[in-house]
């Protein structure tokens, strides 16, 4: 086996961890304010995901979306710049950092409202049909938006219909600060879809590699004609659901072990074992942290967002 | 200049939003038609008639999935579509109002006009003989409250066709609210003219004596009311908004300059109604015009009830308009 690949995967989580930890300082320092949901734990799945996915191909985020930005290619310091309001930021500083775009790279957006990307990304995939586009729609959303009424129904639409469009389910354990497996009969959601004919599968989602293998097939099988799929990635959030969460609902034994089997502990122990040297890890973690560091003070440097501008893009 | 000779022909309320969108699906190829039974059954309206036939695959049914269909909608416009959906019935946006009310008006402005979503909402209300209180409601006022929404109400056949296909034509999302007691009323309706702006108000009827905004199926009943009176020699000025996102209180507010006094008829529920909305916006911005206080009709603030003897007596009539112009007469300044 080939640890190259591994490798990229492995710079890209790190960018992503990297980055929420510097979120977590800016907020600290009073240079983020606001409700801020770090995905620290869950990179590999948007990194995986992405790997898969074709230019154009929309991707429809959640509020835990700014790995899922920066998988699809958005700068670190336009992301971090979007949640310290200033104008370098993906969205000028209007999404804040639950409800972002980043159009330009494939970033249809987060969603503050849980669940209601899912029917837009069928929407996209529905497109496909009248464009010759050969989209395929990728949506991501938690265990929690899973029992959304807007889930069943686009469900529905894109069972019916045959559309274009991979579902990834991203299960953190967690709805919000309560156990998912409190609030399903059935704690196995990749099987969520089968009623509205949507194949399902779980696949470890702190692992880069299976999940694009999983979502590269999905994706493949979505532009064929072949329909959807929903993907559940089983993984864990070491983060809080939100900074400032007490975290009430788990005890410290439970995050220890999260923390052995998180996606960058794994990987680079994997690296590792597959023979590749440990001083080209260390380069890579060198690079990436010297290169958010540059990326931190350019979101810094960046004057705030526009007051001049306040009106402008109501519109058309 | 017009894109294609207009013609003249005498068509009603639902023809001409058949027209309408018969035009639109031929002028905008990005163009989809959708929602319930709207496509092979033709709407239970019957506005949608005939498109599926004449525009194929472009025009389809959904399933009953109000938060879903408006969703896609949304999706498939940030892609490049310009979908217009039937929502059957105005209570049904309800069921929806994240996608129309978080999702939609958001689009663009969040993302500094890097994406948008051209995406009309087709949708009817009002107080019939009979019809239920979840299928009575005027619910225009909830979508006027949200910026980045355009909102219509055409009130008659020919705005029925341009204000629909205004909508369509413009780049933000638009709410086109019909009312169901209109869809048989016939008119001379001049098709192929230019699509027009988004906005504007229209004077329907010059006068001196006393300014009367009326929406939707209240245009009818405030302009039998403007006969009545001018038959005793009071001359109302009536006004139709027609569309009340963007409000055009330009011209009412000029109107009032003249007349002095304000009458603001809907059948939507006086409590929070967009006469709410006028009313405070003329008194804070032509307050030293008002010779007496503004008079607001529309549904009391109860629930409806569909025995029709009972609807009777909650909806504007032509005689509590008259009582109501009336009263601004007799009140204050010199009449």
């Amino acid at each position: 086996m080939d640890g190259t690949r591994l490798l990229g995967f492995y710079e890209q989580m790190l960018r992503i961890r990297g980055t929420e930890e510097a979120i977590e300082d800016l907020r600290e320092d009073g240079q983020v304010v606001g409700s801020v949901h770090l995905s620290c734990g869950q990179e590999a799945v948007p990194v995986g995901v992405v790997a898969e996915r074709s230019p154009q191909d929309p991707v429809f985020g959640n509020y835990r979306g700014h790995g899922w930005a920066l998988a699809c290619g958005a700068p670190p310091e336009n992301v971090l710049a979007e949640l310290a309001a200033r104008a370098l930021g993906v969205s000028g500083g209007r999404g804040g950092s639950a409800f972002f775009s980043a159009p330009e790279w494939g970033f249809y957006g987060e969603n503050a409202i849980i669940g209601a990307q899912v029917p837009m990304a069928v929407g996209a995939a529905l497109a496909a049909r009248y464009d010759d586009s050969d989209r395929v729609a990728i949506t991501v959303f938690g265990d929690g938006a899973a029992n959304q009424g807007a889930v069943s129904e686009a469900f529905n639409m894109a069972g019916a219909w045959k559309l274009p469009v991979v579902f990834i389910l991203e299960n953190n354990v967690y709805s919000e600060l309560t156990p998912i497996a409190d609030m399903v009969s059935d704690p196995d959601l990749s099987r969520r879809g089968e009623p509205f004919g949507i194949p399902g599968l779980r696949v470890d989602g702190n692992d880069p590699e299976a999940v694009a293998d999983a979502a590269g097939a999905a994706i493949r099988k979505a532009r064929a004609g072949e329909g959807p799929t929903l993907i559940q990635a089983d993984t864990y959030r070491i983060a809080g659901h939100y900074i400032g969460d007490a975290e009430t609902y788990r005890d410290e034994a439970e995050l220890e072990a999260a923390r052995r089997a998180e996606p960058l502990v794994v990987a680079r122990a994997r690296l590792l074992e597959l023979g590749v040297p440990a001083a080209d890890v260390e380069t890579t973690e060198r690079r990436v942290e010297e290169e958010l560091k540059t990326a931190v003070a350019t979101a810094l440097a960046s004057p705030p967002s526009d007051p001049e501008k306040i009106r402008e893009h109501l519109y058309a | 200049m017009p894109e294609t000779a207009a013609a003249l022909e005498r068509l009603t309320y639902a023809k001409a939003v058949n027209a309408a969108l018969d035009r639109a699906l031929e002028s905008f190829p990005e163009a989809l038609l959708f929602g319930e039974d709207i496509a092979i059954p033709g709407g239970v309206f019957g506005c949608t008639r005939g498109l599926r036939e004449k525009h194929g695959e472009r025009v389809f049914d959904t399933p009953i999935s109000e938060t879903g269909f408006l969703g896609a909608a949304l999706g498939a416009a940030m892609v490049g579509r310009r979908p217009i959906v039937e929502v059957m019935w105005a209570e049904f946006t309800l069921v929806a109002f994240d996608q129309i009310v978080n999702q939609a008006p958001n689009v663009r402005y969040v993302s500094e006009g890097r994406l948008q979503a051209p995406v009309t909402i087709r949708t009817q209300q009002g107080i019939l003989p009979g019809s239920c209180a979840q299928h009575s409601q005027s619910l225009e006022a909830l979508f006027a409250h949200f910026p980045g929404l355009r909102v219509a109400m055409p009130s008659n056949p020919q705005d029925a066709y341009d204000m629909l296909l205004a909508a369509i034509a413009c780049d933000d999302p638009a709410i086109v609210i019909e009312h169901r007691s209109l869809y048989q009323k016939a008119a001379e309706v001049e098709l192929g003219g230019e699509i027009q702006e988004i906005g504007g108000g229209r004077v329907l009827r010059r006068g001196s004596d006393a300014t009367v905004v009326a929406l939707g199926p209240m245009v009818a009943v405030a302009s039998e009311a403007a006969e009545t009176l001018a038959a005793e020699g009071i001359e109302v000025e009536l006004i139709d908004p027609r569309w009340i996102a963007p409000l055009d209180i330009g011209l009412i507010a000029e109107s009032v300059q003249r007349t002095g006094r304000l009458v603001i008829v809907h059948e939507a529920t006086v409590t929070g109604g967009i006469g709410a909305e006028i009313a405070a916006r003329v008194a804070s911005e032509s307050f030293w015009a008002l010779e007496a206080p503004i008079e607001r009709l529309g549904i009391p603030d109860v629930r409806i009830p569909a025995a029709p003897h009972l609807q009777q007596l909650l909806l504007p009539s032509a005689e509590t308009v008259v009582a109501a112009v009336r009263r601004t007469r007799e009140a204050g300044g010199e009449a």
